[in-house]
């Protein structure tokens, strides 16, 4: 972004004479020599915007990256203070002026550096400072006591500095708000909190202008509206786009290498991506989750006979190691880098001329942004090659060129704002001081994600910063708000303030172990000290057994033990991983391929486009078993292992997959098939008992029109929801949030492990006593918008009904294998969880009985 | 149902220190010859031992820990109870128990010789409840205290929450259990808002003889003995 700040290629720079000429008036002087002694000229959007925002209009940026879009939103405030009066000796220091928001860190500090150039040749007084989680007290009470000019900041210290009593001062003079990445900031809890901030700066400062930075989105209304003040409702933001420069070149990679049937790992593309590398300068290398990283790493430095500088980079690494690859990275001294979602955003990698994307489109659909990186100047097209890892990767990625997909961001999922965020909010806003409710309850309606607030659900959750909420009040005397006599709310204590302060944000870490490098084998608990590799998701590590092996941080180690919040492990160099599926960080996102690609499958006429092996494959496959037509659900069962498979395919995404991997299962296990867990793709979804399901359907135990019956998203669909493990984790997550369960005491910090347990407690007696909880509540609201996808869900299963293709087989078919190694730890609570138990209890049995 | 009808179907009978037990898989031991049933670290008021402090928990744990207390009274009909220490979660919880709350107790503890064994969390005696206060209690081969003591047999002792693990098919189960050598037993907490420390935790340390240990997992409606090495930390 740095270098792309000002740069104009010739090309352009002749629309933008013609464009520009009598806009450029609006820059004052010193900026048009700036610009002129360069041989630049503004962009005719940088200049667009800036009228907008003199006539008092709120701004959405839509462009591409390296179209100067971080000028663009800083233009109207430097234009600004550049023409502002000096402030005299013995005035009072003004307030913000201007305040810039990210979702990174790493880019409000990144912005700092790239800004301050331009600042400073220009020769404008203006002071600009970053404030993170990592800023020194000092320098905090200082930016209280003399406020910077610009402030660049995340949305968690946004949320802390309206909080704190001296918020109206602090802010009176804010005149601008840049939201960057707000495609990016808007999707999630954070976007909501968000929102609620920015109502509240409105309220502090009047008339303050929002500049909202985007890339490009399929419908960005939702996002203009998410700019300005929803009272009167449904106003929006103007709206500024840049045609997206060019192209990028986006090419499926072109291999004589064998395609796996399945798999993620692109072993069989490493040797072409290895020649892509040594033919560039500096090739990023993107993949979707953590695991295939580790791995394409590895597999890389396996065949690098020249000694390439190749780098990892993932966010479970532990940090010093992380800043050494970014630092490298910045100095332009490596060849290539590894990494998943953590480098996605707009932060500047140096010289990256090449992409090369393994994975399918739905990571993909990133690749835009991603893509963005190889080029500064948008003129130019960008280099990007897919590798599909697998055969279904490969069909997916010819739909999405065939399809124009990867131009555009999914339209972001706007989805209502969530009530735990809105209770952090309100505790919030009582700790800057008194409110009233119901000109509170305007001002929050006023923020896009709680337009539709009712107002009796506001109240309630007013109640429950207050009391908790219950049915059953018995904690009025410790209420953490109180009304006063003019009916006003505040705070009841300064402690309340401070307990606050201690649990600001939206963002609940899965419990995390980390992970440690000892010498001796076996010597789990007994061991201290030795290299701090990273950390790794307790769930994952909690399946292993002491002498499993598995890859992390670029190494194969083998797992010894685990002893408080640690895991220890030894190398295990030149063995084979035995866990191949550590999944941290699998995207979420669900893919609108999936109908397309199953139209191909069914279409012999069409596999011509793919290569050889691939309609292969699907000739195999209607072989084997069978390929099922468009409108037709394919169910194959077969045994492997000590387990026995369900896979369908009904070609529906993830979520909706997943969705119906939980009522099945809750069925099956009715009908005494002892499901153990399930896995769901975009294409397909596995199921595993401990019974022959096979058998089962043949015997007529079930039938398969009864289990995929579409009366299951009713009651069923209610009851599973109510002792689903993945409501817990949500619930969790809701209590966190919303400041029931507190993650930080003063003084001492609660560790992941102890929230879980905590709350999954919580979440049983809750259910139990109180179940319309307005917890309860927002947690089933953020389950049913994240995991769930019903409505999809309910139309497959009137298509398929009586369409269901049952194929009982004796080994897993050629169809079924991307799925077979996607296999993850979903688990099925329930009868099995007994099983397991009894079994391990039979073990004792037998061995005191054999003794 | 008769006694051995309910040991065979519900619970898992053990000897400690050579006196008959029974694990009730709601978390309570029962003591066949004396008629005596151990109930440990109740945690009652820990809902508003929080709200104090500004957490709301749901304020039901009480409520829901003494239905299921009643339950499990009700079903052995033991003529002695010991509550073995951290009855309440805090020094003022039993004042601030409903008086609903109370009765109920007080319906339960009626015809009974009810002993509250001092804890960590409530060193005193509960306000205004009948019952003997003991710091510790001696019967035949065992004792019963609320903080286990290093190489004390015949013990029977709580205060630890003892939770165990284990791992079957590459899943993780996890399940609050008693644990026991033979010679001593650390009871499973009763409260519905407690959580469980893992027994091979170092907190354990010293208690059991390592390849006598034996958790006895609660499942959802039976006791699982599982073997000492197939636990996981």
């Amino acid at each position: 972004m740095a270098a792309g700040l000002f740069c104009i290629s010739s090309s352009s720079l002749e629309q933008t004479d013609l464009i520009a000429g009598d806009r450029a008036a609006l820059l004052p002087a010193p900026f048009r020599e700036w610009f002129a002694a360069r041989g630049w000229a503004p962009r005719p959007h940088q200049l667009e915007l800036l009228n907008r925002t003199r006539e008092g209009r709120s701004v959405l940026l839509i462009a591409p990256t390296g179209a100067g879009k971080t000028l663009a939103g800083f233009l109207p405030s430097l234009t600004d203070l550049a023409v502002r009066p000096m402030r005299k000796p013995g005035e009072a220091h003004r307030g913000i002026h201007t305040l810039y928001i990210s979702p990174l860190k790493a880019l409000a500090v990144d912005i700092q550096r790239n800004l301050m150039k331009p600042v400073e040749e220009i020769g404008l007084d203006i002071r600009i400072e970053t404030r993170t989680g990592d800023t020194p007290a000092h320098r905090r009470q200082r930016q209280k006591y003399a406020p910077p000019d610009i402030l660049l900041t995340t949305p968690e210290q946004l949320a802390l500095l309206i909080a704190s009593s001296d918020a109206d001062k602090f802010f009176s003079g804010l005149k601008y708000i840049v939201l960057d990445e707000l495609h990016s900031l808007v999707t999630s809890k954070r976007g909501h909190l968000l929102a609620l901030g920015l109502a509240r700066l409105r309220r502090l400062a009047r008339g303050t202008i929002s500049i909202g930075l985007s890339a490009t989105v399929a419908e960005p209304d939702g996002l203009r509206r998410w700019l300005v003040d929803q009272n009167p409702p449904d106003m929006m933001a103007d709206i500024v786009t840049v045609a997206g420069g060019a192209k990028p070149e986006i090419t499926i990679l072109d291999t004589e290498a064998h395609v796996p049937w399945s798999g993620h790992s692109a072993r069989y593309a490493i040797p072409s991506v290895y020649e892509a590398i040594k033919r560039h300068k500096t090739t990023l290398l993107f993949v979707n989750t953590r695991s295939q990283a580790e791995m394409l790493f590895r597999e890389l430095w396996h065949i690098n006979e020249d000694n390439l500088p190749i780098a990892l980079h993932h966010g479970s690494l532990d940090v010093a190691q992380r800043r050494k690859v970014e630092k490298a990275m910045e100095t332009n001294s490596l060849r290539a880098i590894v990494a998943t979602s953590t480098l996605d955003l707009g932060i500047d990698w140096g010289d990256v001329d090449l992409v090369v994307h393994v994975g399918a489109p739905k990571g993909a659909s990133r690749l835009a942004q991603r893509i963005g990186r190889s080029n500064h100047r948008m003129d130019e097209p960008s280099q990007a090659i897919l590798v599909p890892a697998n055969r279904f990767e490969v069909m997916e990625c010819r739909a999405a060129l065939e399809a124009n997909y990867l131009g555009a961001q999914d339209t972001p999922p706007l989805g209502e704002g969530s009530l735990d965020v809105l209770a952090q909010h309100v505790l919030g806003r009582a700790c800057a001081g008194p409110f009233d409710e119901d000109e509170f309850y305007e001002e929050v309606k006023s923020a896009a994600p709680y337009a539709g607030l009712g107002r009796a659900t506001f109240a309630r959750v007013v109640e429950f910063v207050a009391t908790g909420g219950y049915a059953l009040k018995t904690y009025e005397r410790y209420a953490k708000i109180r009304r006063m006599k003019d009916g006003r709310w505040r705070i009841s204590h300064p402690n309340v303030a401070q307990q606050y302060r201690l649990n600001v944000g939206t963002i609940v870490e899965a419990p995390m172990l980390n992970v440690r490098l000892t010498r001796k084998q076996g010597a789990g608990g007994n061991v201290r000290g030795g290299l701090l590799l990273g950390q790794v998701e307790e769930y994952f590590l909690e399946t292993l057994a002491p002498g499993d092996t598995f890859i992390f941080s670029g190494r194969v180690l083998r797992f010894e033990g685990i002893r408080e919040n640690e895991a220890f492990v030894t190398n295990a160099a030149g063995q084979d991983a035995m866990v191949p599926s550590y999944a941290g960080g699998k995207f979420p996102l669900s893919t609108y391929l999936a109908a397309e690609v199953r139209a191909m499958l069914a279409d012999p006429s069409r596999w011509k486009a793919l290569p050889n092996q691939v309609s292969d494959w699907l000739r195999i496959q209607q072989d084997k078993s069978v390929l099922p037509r468009k409108e037709d659900l394919l169910v194959e069962t077969f045994p492997r292992g000590n387990r026995f498979y369900m896979v369908a395919y009904p070609f529906e995404g993830r979520l909706a997959h997943q969705t119906l991997g939980m009522l099945l299962t809750r069925r099956m296990e009715r009908f005494g098939a002892r499901p153990l867990g399930f896995v769901a793709t975009d294409y397909a979804l596995a199921i595993w008992a401990l019974e022959d399901l096979g058998h089962m359907i043949r015997r007529q135990k079930f039938s398969l029109g009864a289990l995929f019956d579409e009366d299951m998203l009713g009651e069923d669909l209610e009851s599973w929801l109510a002792d689903s493990w993945l409501l817990k984790r949500t619930f969790r997550n809701c209590a966190v949030i919303s400041g029931l369960v507190e993650r930080n005491h003063p003084g001492k910090e609660k560790t992941g492990r102890q929230v879980t347990v905590s709350a999954d407690l919580i979440y049983d007696v809750l259910r139990t006593h109180e179940p319309d909880h307005i917890l309860l509540q927002a947690t089933w609201h953020d389950a049913a918008t994240g995991l769930l996808d019903v409505a999809r869900l309910g139309e497959m299963l009137s298509r398929i009904r009586g369409r269901i293709m049952h194929k009982d087989l004796e080994r897993i078919s050629p169809l079924a294998v991307p799925i077979m190694l996607e296999i993850g730890r979903e688990q099925v609570p329930g009868s099995a969880n007994e099983s397991l138990l009894g079994e391990a209890a039979e073990s004792l049995i037998e061995e005191a009985m054999g003794a | 149902m008769n006694l051995a009808q309910r040991i065979a179907w519900e619970a898992v009978e053990i000897a400690i220190a050579g006196e008959r037990a029974v694990c009730d898989p709601s978390g309570a031991l029962y003591l066949p010859a004396d008629r005596l049933l151990v109930v440990s670290d109740l945690h009652l008021e820990k809902g508003s031992s929080y709200a104090r402090r500004g957490s709301f928990l749901p304020p039901y744990d009480t409520i829901a820990t003494l239905k299921r207390l009643a339950a499990v009274v009700a079903r052995w009909q033991p003529s002695i109870v010991v509550s073995l220490g951290d009855s309440f979660h805090d020094a003022g919880g039993s004042g601030r128990m409903p008086e609903s709350f109370r009765e109920h107790l007080l319906s339960m503890m009626s015809g009974r010789d009810w002993y509250w064994v001092a804890g960590n969390h409530d060193p005193a005696p509960p306000e205004s409840l009948p019952g003997h206060w003991v710091s510790e209690l001696a019967l035949g081969s065992l004792v019963f205290r609320h903080e286990p003591a290093r190489g004390a047999a015949g013990e029977i002792a709580g205060h630890l929450h003892p939770g165990a693990r284990i791992v079957q098919r590459g899943r993780s189960v996890r399940r609050a259990c008693f644990a026991s050598d033979g010679l001593r037993m650390v009871m499973p907490a009763f409260g519905s808002l407690t959580g469980t420390l893992n027994v091979l935790d170092r907190a354990f340390a010293g208690l059991f003889s390592r390849d006598m240990l034996t958790a006895y997992m609660l499942g959802r409606d039976r006791v699982y003995p599982i073997a000492g090495e197939l636990l996981r930390a």
